[in-house]
C-alpha cells in the first residue's frame, strides 16, 4: 500500500477538509461544549472513539450491508458506540460527564459521523476508512480545541483551569456564554475565508506573472 | 482508488434486509447491555458517594445518613425511594443520634433551574448548610451562589421563622436574614425562595422534634459492613 | 416541580434551543435564507417535537425503566418513524404542501434539536404535560430563531456586504448577536 496515500487520507481531515472549518459539519455539539479547553478535548475524544469505531465496523461489513437499509445500520452502529462512550465517561470521569451533559448522546446526531460513513467508510477498505476517520476526528478535535481555548482564555482568563493573567484580569464573560460560541466560530471562519482569499489572490498573481513573463 | 464494493445486481430480498437489521440490532443490544452492566457498579458508587459528601457538607457533625420518605402519613426509612417520590435524608452522628435533615430542593433561578441541598435542624428551626448541586447561572455573577464563601457561609445558622429573607449586603440584622450577593441579587433571592418553598412543603410532614426515625440502615458495602 | 408556564417561556425565550443550547444549527444556518421555508420548517419541527415528547414520555414511563441503556436507540427510532409517518400523512392530505416542503422533512430527522428535546426532558424528569409544554416552547422558539435569522438574511441580500464575510461567517456573527439579544430574557420570571 502506498505510504503517501495513507498519509494523505489521514492528513486531509486535519486541514484541507477540516470537518468544522471547511465542511461546516458537526456544529451542534461543537459550540455548546467548547466553553473550556478540557470540555472541548473530552468531546473530541468521545467523537474520535465513535467515529473510528463506526468507520471500522461499517467498512469491515460494507459488503454485507444491503444498500436499502444502510442508513439504518449506520445509525444503529453509531448509536451503540455513543452509548458505550456515554456510560464509560460516566463511570470514569463523572465530573467531565456532568459538564458535557446531554451532548454526549447528541453525538449520534452529529452529521459528521453519519456523513463519513455514507461518503467514505462504506466504499473503501478498512485501513483507509480508519485512517480517514482518525484524520477527520483529529481535525474535529483541533477545531474544538481552538474554539475552546480561545473562549476559555478570553472568558475566564485561564487555560485548562490554570489562571493565565493574574488577579486583575477582567474576564470577557460573554465568551463562555452562548453568544461567545457563535461569535468565535464566526470570526475563525472569517479568518479561513481571508486565508483562502489571499491564497487565491496569490495564485492568480503567480498565473498572471507567468502569462506576462512569457 | 475507489473500490465500490456494493455489487448488488438484483435487489436483495426483504428477508435479507430484515435479517441484516435484526442482526445489527442484536449485536448492538448485547454490546450496550454489556457496557451497562460493567459500568453500573462504578456509576452507582459514584452517585452514592457524591450524595454522601453533599449531605455531610450541609449537616456538620454528621457521619451517617439514610433516605426518608413520607408514606402512610409518617416519615419512614427506606432502602430506596420509588421513582418520583420526594425523598429527604436523615443525618446522624457516629453514635447514631439524629442531627438534622438534608433536604433537596429545586426551582427557577435567574437563567435556569437551580438544584440545592440544604441542612435543617428541626429543634432549633434553623438551616445549617446549603450546597448548590446544579446551576446554570451567569458565570462571574450568578455562579457566586456557590463560589462566594461568605454567601454559602451565611446559611450556617439561618432561622426559618417566619421565613428566610435575603437583604442587601451588609444590612443583615435578624437571625432569619441573609446577605445577598452584590450583582447577583436575583440568583441569591432564588436560592432563598427555593429553601422557603421546600420548607413549607415539608414542614407538615416532619415529626415532632425528638421523635425522628432512628438510624436503622446498615452501612452500604464499601464501609466494611455487609448489606 | 417547575410550573408549566416557566417551562414554556424558558424553552421559548430564556433558554432558546437554538440560541442558547446550540441545537438545530444545521437547518438554522443552512435553510434560513427564505422566510417562508423557515416558517414551514419550524412548524413541521414543532409538530415532530410534540409527538416525540409524548412518545418519549410513554417510553420512559413504561418501557425504559427496565432497560435504561436502550434509551438512545429507542429515541432515534421514534424520531425517524415519526418523521416518516408525517411525511406520508402530508403527502396524502395535501400534495401541494408536500411539494413545497420538499427535502426539508427528511432533514428534520437529523435535527439534533428533536433528539435534544427528548434527552433533556428525560434528564429533567418531565411528566406528560410538562413534556408537551416543553416541546411547544422549544418548537416555537426554534421557529422564532429561524424566522429571525431568515428575515435578517433576506434584508442583508439587499445590502452591500464584503465578499469576505458573506456566507456562514456572517450568519454565525448575526446568530451571536441574536443570542446576546435573547440573553436579555433571563430573569423574566424572577421575583426580585
Amino acid at each position: 500500500m502506498n505510504k503517501n496515500e495513507s498519509y494523505e487520507e489521514f492528513i486531509k481531515g486535519i486541514w484541507r477538509d477540516n470537518p468544522v472549518f471547511v465542511q461546516v459539519l458537526g456544529m451542534c455539539p461543537m459550540l455548546a461544549v467548547t466553553n473550556s479547553a478540557v470540555n472541548a478535548i473530552a468531546m473530541g475524544m468521545a467523537t474520535l472513539f465513535v467515529l473510528v469505531g463506526s468507520s471500522f465496523l461499517v467498512s469491515s461489513f460494507r459488503n454485507l450491508i444491503p444498500k436499502q437499509v444502510r442508513i439504518s445500520c449506520f445509525i444503529i452502529i453509531i448509536a451503540t458506540f455513543v452509548t458505550i462512550a456515554d456510560y464509560t465517561l460516566l463511570a470514569l470521569v463523572p465530573k467531565v460527564h456532568k459538564e458535557l451533559g446531554a451532548f454526549i448522546p447528541l453525538i449520534v446526531a452529529n452529521c459528521l459521523i453519519l456523513g463519513r460513513q455514507e461518503a467514505f467508510a462504506s466504499r473503501y477498505p478498512t485501513r483507509l476508512a480508519v485512517l480517514d476517520a482518525l484524520g477527520m476526528a483529529s481535525g474535529f478535535m483541533l477545531a474544538l480545541f481552538s474554539l475552546g481555548s480561545v473562549r476559555e482564555i478570553l472568558g475566564d482568563g485561564a487555560l485548562f483551569g490554570v489562571k493565565l493573567f493574574g488577579e486583575n484580569y477582567e474576564p470577557w464573560v460573554i465568551m463562555i456564554l452562548p453568544p461567545g460560541g457563535f461569535l468565535t466560530l464566526g470570526v475563525i471562519l472569517l479568518f479561513f475565508n481571508w486565508f483562502k482569499f489571499k491564497k487565491d489572490e496569490f495564485l492568480e498573481d503567480v498565473a498572471a506573472a507567468e502569462r506576462s513573463g512569457n | 482508488m475507489n473500490t465500490d464494493s456494493r455489487k448488488e445486481s438484483t435487489s436483495p430480498s426483504s428477508l435479507r434486509l430484515v435479517l441484516t437489521l435484526a442482526i445489527a440490532g442484536l449485536v448492538s443490544g448485547i454490546a450496550i447491555i454489556g457496557i451497562y452492566e460493567s459500568t453500573l457498579p462504578t456509576i452507582t458508587a459514584n452517585k452514592a458517594r457524591e450524595l454522601r459528601e453533599a449531605v455531610f457538607k450541609v449537616l456538620p457533625g454528621v457521619t451517617q445518613m439514610q433516605p426518608l420518605v413520607y408514606r402512610d402519613s409518617q416519615l419512614v426509612v427506606v432502602e430506596k425511594a420509588n421513582k418520583d417520590e420526594p425523598v429527604i435524608y436523615g443525618g446522624y452522628d457516629a453514635q447514631g443520634d439524629f442531627v438534622g435533615y438534608a433536604m433537596p430542593a429545586a426551582g427557577p433561578g435567574f437563567q435556569d433551574t437551580i438544584a440545592i441541598l440544604y441542612g435543617y435542624k428541626p429543634e432549633e428551626q434553623i438551616v445549617v448548610g446549603m450546597e448548590v448541586l446544579e446551576s446554570r447561572e451567569t458565570p462571574g455573577l450568578g455562579d457566586k451562589i456557590y463560589k462566594d464563601a461568605a454567601f454559602v457561609g451565611g446559611f450556617s445558622a439561618l432561622s426559618v421563622k417566619p421565613e428566610i429573607v435575603a437583604v442587601k449586603k451588609g444590612t443583615k440584622s435578624l437571625p432569619n436574614e441573609i446577605d445577598a450577593i452584590t450583582g447577583a441579587t436575583i440568583s441569591s433571592k432564588a436560592v432563598v425562595r427555593i429553601i422557603n418553598e421546600a420548607h413549607i412543603a415539608w414542614v407538615e410532614q416532619l415529626p415532632a422534634p425528638g421523635s425522628e426515625p432512628p438510624f436503622v440502615l446498615a452501612e452500604p458495602a464499601g464501609n466494611g459492613a455487609g448489606q | 416541580m417547575d410550573n408549566l408556564l416557566w417551562i414554556f417561556i424558558s424553552a421559548l425565550l430564556v433558554n432558546n434551543f437554538v440560541l442558547t443550547y446550540f441545537l438545530g444549527l444545521c437547518p438554522f444556518l443552512g435553510v434560513s435564507n427564505s422566510l417562508e421555508t423557515s416558517a414551514r420548517l419550524g412548524l413541521a419541527t414543532t409538530f415532530v417535537m410534540l409527538v416525540t415528547a409524548v412518545c418519549a414520555w410513554i417510553l420512559n414511563t413504561y418501557v425504559l425503566i427496565h432497560a435504561p441503556y436502550l434509551r438512545l436507540i429507542c429515541f432515534i427510532v421514534v424520531i425517524a418513524s415519526t418523521v416518516q409517518f408525517i411525511e406520508m400523512l402530508i403527502k396524502k392530505l395535501s400534495p401541494a404542501l408536500f411539494r413545497a416542503m420538499g427535502i426539508f422533512l427528511p432533514l428534520i430527522t437529523t435535527n439534533c434539536a428533536i433528539l435534544g428535546l427528548a434527552i433533556f426532558a428525560t434528564n429533567r424528569g418531565y411528566g406528560f404535560w410538562e413534556g408537551i409544554v416543553y416541546a411547544l416552547g422549544a418548537g416555537i422558539g426554534f421557529t422564532l430563531a429561524l424566522v429571525l435569522l431568515a428575515g435578517l438574511r433576506e434584508e442583508s441580500e439587499l445590502s452591500n456586504i464584503p465578499q469576505l464575510i458573506k456566507g456562514t461567517a456572517m450568519n454565525l456573527i448575526i446568530a451571536g448577536i441574536l443570542s446576546m439579544a435573547f440573553m436579555g430574557f433571563a430573569g423574566l420570571f424572577s421575583t426580585a
